[in-house]
């Protein structure tokens, strides 16, 4: 069972969630995982009850991809794709994503850096979103500039809304 | 990665509470706030601000939706609206089920791409260093600039 300080998870700046999470595997192994078709669609699936009928990669600075994930109860489709704008292997690559049912402008710009010390890997997911109206609003303020909000700082405010919001 | 599926909120509104939270006098008051409603001037008080400074917080908080305003008319006191808490902690929530999940699978993912090797337990795959491997030491395959 994995000691979940392995993982965080945390909202950076005003657009940006920040993922983090050590594996037991060098890196090259775990940018396979992340960019190899046969082995995505073994792990890249949320919670049990997905599946991943589509998955196709194009691995190269220019280079599509393409995911449709299908709920097993209910046939229900969702689906989402990008470009790549950087492949650096093992240690890094850039892509956009976008949702099929996009009902916000632009795209989201995934970047994933792996770095490798004594056989395990930390890799480091920085989604970054463009909301437009956010950003302007948010670049007059100078104090909410680079701050960041730790899960465990929000949480810290939930009393008030009761505990059963956040079963972590 | 924002998941309709899971029933997500706009990403705008969770931006305004992010970045309404983002702040630490603004947290303080949040805090002062989730004991009771309050006054401004009541709210004002811990902080060596002026009561512009504290409505200019008030203002963001409030176009978050974070606080709203009582009707007693001389007062207005402030008080803690849970909703777009609640909401930014469920979409964190899920958000974090849908990584918790997945990396999970991807952790046996990777174990099987190592042969298993990794496993503590009983199973031993390597004849040479199976000692150690049985006792729960790492193998010497693990050292550092051995991929």
């Amino acid at each position: 069972m994995k000691n979940s300080t392995t993982f965080t998870i945390r909202a950076q700046g005003d657009r940006e969630i920040v993922v983090t999470r050590v594996f037991e595997a060098p890196r090259g192994l775990v940018f396979d995982a992340y960019t190899k078709p046969e082995l995505v669609r073994r792990w890249l699936l949320g919670p049990d009850g997905w599946s991943m009928p589509v998955c196709e990669i194009d691995l190269r600075a220019g280079g599509k991809y393409r995911y449709v994930w299908r709920q097993d109860s209910d046939g229900k489709e969702m689906g989402m794709g990008g470009v790549y704008r950087e492949v650096v292997r093992p240690e890094r690559f850039v892509a956009t994503e976008k949702f099929d049912e996009a009902w916000y402008p632009g795209e989201a710009v995934d970047t994933i850096v792996l770095t490798e010390q004594a056989g395990k890997t930390t890799l480091t997911q920085t989604i970054l979103y463009d909301s437009r109206e956010t950003r302007d609003a948010v670049l007059k303020s100078p104090m909410q500039r680079g701050m960041a909000m730790s899960y465990d700082r929000l949480e810290r405010f939930l009393p008030a809304v009761g505990r059963e919001a956040v079963s972590a | 990665m924002e998941l309709r599926g899971y029933g997500m909120i706009a990403p705008e509104h969770l931006d305004a509470t992010f970045a309404a939270l983002a702040d630490s006098t603004r947290r303080a008051i949040l805090a002062r706030l989730a004991k009771g409603e309050a006054s401004v001037l009541e709210l004002a008080e811990p902080f060596a601000m002026s009561q512009p400074a504290i409505s200019k917080h008030l203002k963001v908080l409030e176009r978050a939706g974070l606080i709203s305003r009582g009707q007693d008319a001389q007062r207005r006191p402030r008080r803690l609206e849970a909703k777009p808490l609640r909401e930014a902690a469920e979409w964190m929530e899920k958000y974090r089920q849908f990584w918790e999940g997945s990396f999970r699978r991807l952790d046996a993912l990777l174990e099987e791409m190592q042969g298993g090797k990794r496993k503590r337990g009983k199973r031993v795959v390597r004849k040479a260093g199976s000692l150690r491997q049985a006792q729960g030491r790492p193998s010497p395959g693990f050292a550092p600039g051995s991929e």
